[in-house]
């Protein structure tokens, strides 16, 4: 258990490892001085606790990086401020979704409509498909924040869950009475 | 009982996750290893930084407009396809990025990697990826 301890100890203290000590890179290879390593880019961005230890949507949204949209210029970015609100999340608290988040990274055919159907509630998945990589899974815990972070998608009490609801029903009675 | 199977699940959860640690603490979250094709063509194996692509690219760039499929192993992309504009080689061609014919930028892994996704911090998923 002491190993252990000493082991995920000395994974957590350094933040981003040389391409020529990462267990992956040839080190003989006579490019490798040639790649950028991690620590140059990725200490200058905002932190983060987990994955690449930066914080991608804040640097995104704070124009600490401009990373382009389209290389032929076809797709254009489509943003959506909307949240879902997944109510059947267990004794765990409720999954709120934020599509402005994701559509500033990604293209809605990204997820629609073969991982989630376009219509809220339509979908059915469990923990454990996210765990074994579907759904969401295809991406977190993978590429963007790992699945050890429940909070940050498990993240509505139930009463405050409700009150969003009210209000957007409310909101939708009278966007209809306009109509 | 049922509560003792829970418990030593959860255990061997523990051991797992921490065991990955350490094999795997060293590569850059969401580094890519590509060897389907690679070793077998006398090549290194492909290493592809998803942190350095995503500070210069959104996601929606490789994986909507250039066709990359979410999953490792799922792109079955040869070097024909590379020099000819398509996947890598829609900016791999010496005018947004390096071109093709700089092997060892691309070809930069050890020998004998198996295809996945790697990562260091907190990562550990199935194997799936």
């Amino acid at each position: 258990m002491g190993l252990l301890c000493v082991l995920t100890l000395t994974a957590l203290a350094s933040n981003w490892q040389k391409l020529a000590e990462d267990g992956l890179h040839d080190p003989t290879n006579p490019a490798l001085k040639l790649l950028q390593d991690p620590t140059e880019s990725l200490s200058v961005l905002p932190p983060d606790s987990t994955g690449n230890k930066v914080d991608w949507i804040r640097a995104l949204q704070n124009g600490d990086i401009k990373p382009r949209s389209n290389i032929l210029e076809q797709l254009e970015d489509e943003i959506l401020d909307l949240d879902v609100l997944i109510m059947a999340a267990g004794s765990a608290p409720i999954v709120r979704f934020p599509h402005k988040a994701h559509t500033e990274w990604l293209d809605c055919s990204n997820c629609h409509e073969h991982l989630f159907k376009s219509k809220a509630g339509a979908t059915q998945f469990t923990m454990l498909d996210i765990l074994q990589g579907e759904y969401c899974g295809t991406c977190h815990g993978a590429v963007s924040f790992p699945l050890t972070e429940c909070n940050r998608c498990h993240s509505v009490d139930p009463d405050e869950a409700n009150r969003i609801q009210r209000e957007m029903a409310t909101a939708k009675a009278e966007a209809d009475d306009k109509q | 009982m049922r509560l003792q199977r829970v418990a030593r699940f959860l255990i061997l959860c523990l051991i797992v996750m921490s065991s990955g640690i350490a094999w795997q603490a060293n590569a850059e979250y969401a580094d890519v290893v590509l060897n389907q094709k690679s070793e077998k063509e006398g090549v290194r194996p492909v290493i592809f930084p998803h942190w350095f692509h995503r500070i210069r690219f959104k996601c929606k760039v490789c994986h909507a407009e250039l066709g990359f499929k979410m999953r490792v192993g799922s792109n079955h992309i040869s070097m024909e396809n590379i020099t000819a504009g398509e996947f890598c080689g829609a900016c791999h061609n010496g005018d947004v990025a390096w071109s093709a014919d700089e092997c060892d930028l691309c070809h930069s892994g050890k020998p004998g990697l198996k295809t996945g996704i790697r990562g260091g911090h907190e990562t550990m998923g199935p194997g799936i990826w």
